[in-house]
């Protein structure tokens, strides 16, 4: 069992977490995306070998953030907070 | 005479308290401390199972996990324990496993005459045609390993602990004990475990000298000074596995009617001092019981006092027997060593013959051993032949954690590979012979940049030697030599599968169940492999081994499952009134993990007359339902409104601040996820009433979109769902009812329409009170803080007597819902619907904004002419309601095609017919339209509809 490493609480069991995509899918805004960048958006993943940045999410705190991880040996090499604004 | 207990010794037994049980029904006497095994050992039992597939007896092999032969069922409870592990316990039941009526009289024995013409796979080829399912069954029965008693009750749920330490020790033999010893006096924390009763491992029975003492007491000063130090021993607990980031899983057995305990360390290192299993020897009927591993034999004798024949031949190809073949002879047997090498061996202890550069050709006998035969066709009288095949070190564990193998020919066996990070290996497991080559490796892995280990015990004794010349099993070999014995796999089995091409030792193992067995193939597995390597021209680090899963050994479910049992293993949410609606008589069921009324009265074969009952009376006056599970999801902030624009496919942020409005969430594939009624409070704050079953979804869609869109400081979310009760008042005496019981608001429709919200209070607790109707007729839904709820429940009814309220269920609700043509997202619907489908095209047509899944509702798919769409479905007079999911079929080149079906059919009490509503081809298009309708095989017909059926223009909302 992994152990996430949750910005807010800390190691915690893979089974809290859900994941929530790769990294850096930035959504593109409004009626007139040219489609194929509207699926690539929706659909398409990186799926890579090696170091994964992914966005996953703590379902305890409910704290999302960016993981990024080796899909092969399942190291965690660093989460952060996604870093938007936090007043 | 043959196997004996001697009239002294046994490290192990107190010869003070015996113990007494039964296996197959016969008494067998034994000691405290015995296992069954060397008890039934000790009163010269000597067949103790039939194997798996030819019923062959079987007797006792090892004397650890490894054995493969010695499987008992116990009391009933536990089927297929080791013989081995297990201790013997006074008035214990046991009984042989795949054995009818016993393991000497197995009347299923005539299988094994008919061996050749049942080779691996023969069953899969045999029973083919026309269907393996329909031989399965009793093919299973024969061949099955114990069994379960289903009539036994556990004795309770089985604890789960999680524990934390620097280093775990894994096995607490020599290398073991001396890395916890190393590693305590570095300061760390430790936690030894071992799978046997007793720690020490093979320094329990084998020569062995440790700074001067001798191993006994070395093994028991070792183990008080970790106990006084505060480190924790485990005995009787198996690791089983190692898993990602080196979680490590054990099971510890208790023994005193206790379930297992199930352990799970996340140690910051772990140290696998798991040891070596030997291996046994290639010859014809190496199976036959009397034919006993000489490591097992050797322990056998120094711990329980059991000598296991007394004319022994001693096969071997490795120095390891010179020591049993000198134990067994001191304790009087008449001792034969044959060893496979011409030179190079150990120096023969006295009074032992030795026949060197040869090997057994095969053993005879037919419940026991009686003799062998060499390979030069002379023969050996013996009651027992003691074998050591070398040794496989146990790296199960390294290969869970995806550790790699190096082939050492020197060993003739797989060491551990490159190191994995936060594992050691030291011991037997890692290749060490000598007790100084065993210090040496724990001190090794003890051993961290900066860690001030203490100095690792010295070995002043004899030293065992590790010469070894590999004895394979080879092709062409005769008669029936035996690799698998718990599987019943032979050298012949393994050719058959390399001339069939199942030569990669994946497919190996699949075709031919070589290691599949309880056991996984401890001790067959490296044979077989390397047999394949002789069959196939390779070496056997080419072949390589199968992958390494846990369990290392068999674990309880009960262990796995710990307290999630019954009502646990997957627990309801509860309504606030839940007591009170029992008293009303509720019948309960669980809706989307919530247990709600379902109706009220009227069990089995009256639920549907209670049901149509209650639909009924609610439209006829007023009806009273629990609506608490309603998701209240509060969306406050300076950017609450663009945030909810941004959530919803309908614009929101028009709402005034006291209003409602129903809308669609989407997903970004445009598919409808959720619908709900958005609230407005005030400005800033908004509840959203998303559906029952998909709070804690909605929820989480709402945080990502916070979080990753809108910043943590502009928006806060609070889910008050479980807050808050609410209580639904429906019907066209709804107002009436209410004002009889105060609620400190006007509830005059100018004061509180349709669609609005408002506020009062009762008994001291502010209410809410919001004009919402998911049944068509004028409803109140009133939230008050949940354990604030019951006494205006009870007012609620009371004040219901004089209007003939009837409290209705959620199945009640269904239909009228239904009967407006209201859906039930996931039912409604599937993972293909648009807002479109269900005729929502308004926010498509014109929103500019920008919203969740916008992009998806213009593609070509959204866009095509032939989508399903909602609509509602009648039948012709005097029939019975559409089964739900019958298909709309059309007739094109005489073929059916589906184009569309029911998603939702009820009888409807109101309007005295039947209603359904269903997802159909261009739908809306299409009312009027009779079609046909087919539900496994049947054929009807159904006239498409609006999806509402009951007063469509909603005048019944202010009535
Ligand atoms: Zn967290």
């Amino acid at each position: 069992m992994q152990l996430f490493p949750c910005p807010f609480c800390g190691p915690r069991d893979e089974t809290e977490f859900h994941y929530g995509g790769d990294a850096g899918n930035t959504r593109p805004d409004g009626g007139d995306v040219p489609i194929d960048r509207w699926a690539n958006y929706l659909y398409l993943r990186s799926n890579p070998k090696g170091t994964a940045r992914e966005i996953w999410v703590h379902m305890n705190c409910g704290e999302f953030f960016v993981m990024e991880r080796d899909t092969l040996t399942h190291k965690i090499l660093s989460s952060a907070e996604l870093g938007g604004e936090h007043a | 005479m043959t196997a004996s207990r001697l009239a002294t010794g046994g490290s192990a037994i107190d010869r003070s308290r015996p113990v007494r049980f039964s296996f197959d029904g016969a008494t067998v006497d034994g000691f405290a401390g015995d296992t069954i095994a060397s008890a039934l050992l000790a009163n010269d039992v000597a067949v103790v199972g039939r194997s798996f597939k030819y019923h062959r007896p079987r007797g006792i092999w090892g004397a650890g996990v490894e054995e493969p032969n010695a499987l008992i069922d116990i009391d009933g409870a536990s089927p297929n324990t080791r013989a081995t592990t297990e201790p013997a316990r006074e008035g214990l039941v046991a009984k042989s496993v795949n054995a009818t009526p016993n393991a000497l009289a197995d009347r299923n024995a005539f299988l094994d005459r008919f061996s050749r013409f049942i080779p691996a796979a023969f069953y899969y080829k045999t029973f083919m045609w026309p269907d393996w399912h329909m031989f399965e069954p009793r093919i299973r029965a024969m061949a099955g390993l114990g069994e379960v008693d289903r009539s036994w009750v556990s004795s309770g749920p089985a604890d789960q602990v999680n524990h934390h330490c620097d280093v775990l020790v894994v096995g607490a033999g020599p290398a073991g004990l001396a890395a916890a010893k190393l590693a305590a006096g570095a300061g760390l924390s430790v936690t030894l475990v071992d799978d046997q009763r007793e720690p020490g491992g093979s320094l329990g029975y084998r020569d062995g000298e440790i700074d001067g003492k001798p191993a006994a007491t070395w093994i028991e000063e070792t183990l008080a000074a970790l106990a006084a130090g505060g480190h924790l021993i485990l005995p009787s607990t198996t690791a089983f596995g190692i898993y990602d980031h080196n979680l490590v899983g054990l099971n510890q057995r208790h023994f005193d009617g206790r379930r297992d305990t199930l352990w799970r360390v996340r140690p910051g290192k772990i140290v696998l001092a798991t040891g070596a299993i030997e291996r046994p020897l290639p010859f014809a009927n190496n199976d036959l019981p009397g034919i006993l591993s000489a490591d097992a034999a050797l322990s056998y004798l120094r711990r329980h006092a059991v000598l296991a024949g007394r004319r022994i031949v001693v096969a071997t190809n490795n120095d390891s027997a010179y020591e049993v073949a000198a134990a067994v002879i001191e304790a009087g047997a008449d001792v034969t060593v044959v060893d496979i090498r011409r030179d190079g061996m150990p120096a023969a202890p006295a009074k032992m013959k030795l026949v060197k550069g040869r090997t057994l050709a095969s053993a005879i006998g037919r419940l026991r051993v009686e003799a062998v035969t060499l390979d030069d066709g002379s023969r050996l009288d013996a009651d027992c032949v003691l074998v050591s095949g070398g040794w496989t070190p146990t790296i199960h564990l390294f290969g869970q954690a995806k550790g790699k193998l190096a082939w050492s020919e020197a060993r003739a066996a797989f060491l551990p590979g490159d190191p994995v990070d936060g594992i050691a290996v030291a011991g037997a497991a890692a290749g060490a012979v000598s007790l100084s080559e065993v210090f040496t490796s724990a001190e090794k892995a003890v051993a961290a940049p900066g860690a001030q280990v203490p100095a690792a015990p010295r070995s002043t004794g004899p030293e065992a030697t590790g010469g070894i010349s590999a004895a394979w099993p080879k092709p062409g070999s005769k008669g029936r030599v035996w690799i698998d014995y718990q599987n019943d796999v032979t050298v012949k089995d393994v050719e058959l599968a390399a001339r069939e091409n199942f030569v990669s030792v994946e497919h190996l193992k699949r075709y031919t169940t070589l290691g599949m067995a309880t056991d996984q193939g401890k001790t067959s597995n490296l044979p077989g492999l390397a047999l394949m390597a002789g069959i196939t021209g390779r070496t056997v680090p080419e072949i390589g081994t199968t992958t390494y899963r846990p369990p290392f050994t068999p674990v309880p479910l009960a262990s796995f499952a710990g307290g999630r049992v019954g009502q646990s293993m997957a627990p309801v949410r509860r309504l606030p009134l839940e007591s009170a609606h029992r008293e009303s008589g509720a019948v309960f069921q669980e809706y989307g993990g919530w247990l709600r009324p379902a109706h009220y009265g009227g069990r089995d074969a009256d639920a549907d007359r209670t049901i149509q009952d209650e639909a009924r009376r609610a439209r006829q006056s007023v009806a009273l339902f629990d609506g608490s599970t309603l998701g209240k999801i509060e969306v406050i902030g300076p950017k609450a409104a663009e945030f909810v624009d941004f959530l919803y496919y309908n614009t929101m942020s028009t709402l005034k601040p006291g209003r409602c409005r129903y809308g669609f969430m989407l997903s970004e594939n445009g598919v409808v996820f959720d619908d709900g009624v958005l609230v407005r409070l005030d400005e800033h704050r908004f509840v959203v009433s998303c559906s029952s079953s998909h709070v804690a979804a909605v929820h989480a869609r709402l945080e990502e979109w916070r979080q990753d869109r809108f910043g943590c400081g502009a928006v806060y979310i609070h889910n008050a769902t479980s807050q808050m009760a609410t209580l639904t008042v429906s019907g066209p005496n709804a107002r009436k009812l209410l004002e009889t019981v105060g609620l400190g608001l006007s509830l005059a429709d100018a004061d509180l329409p349709h669609m609005a919200i408002g506020h009062g209070g009762y008994g001291g607790n502010e209410i809410r009170i919001a004009r919402v109707s998911f049944t068509g007729d004028r409803s109140y839904e009133i939230s008050i803080r949940a354990d604030r709820a019951e006494p205006l429940w009870a007012h609620l009814r009371e004040a219901g007597k004089a209007f003939d309220a009837v409290l209705i269920g959620l199945e009640a609700l269904m239909i009228l819902r239904a009967e407006k043509g209201f859906i039930v997202i996931g039912k409604d619907t599937d993972g293909t619907t648009l807002p479109h489908d269900l005729g929502s095209e308004g926010p498509r047509a014109k929103r500019q904004t920008e919203y969740v899944g916008r992009r998806s509702l213009f593609t070509e798919q959204a866009s095509r002419g032939d989508r399903l769409q909602l609509v509602g479905l009648t039948v012709p007079q005097g029939e019975a309601p559409l089964p739900t999911g019958a298909h709309g079929i059309k007739r094109s080149d005489g073929r059916l095609r589906s184009q569309g079906f029911v998603t939702s059919s009820y009888e409807s009490p109101t309007l005295g017919r039947p209603i359904a509503l269903g997802l159909m081809e261009c739908g809306a298009a299409r009312h009027g339209e009779t079609i046909e309708m087919q539900h496994l095989g049947k054929l009807r017909t159904a006239t498409i509809a609006a999806p509402c059926a009951y007063d469509p223009a909603g005048e019944r909302l202010n009535a």
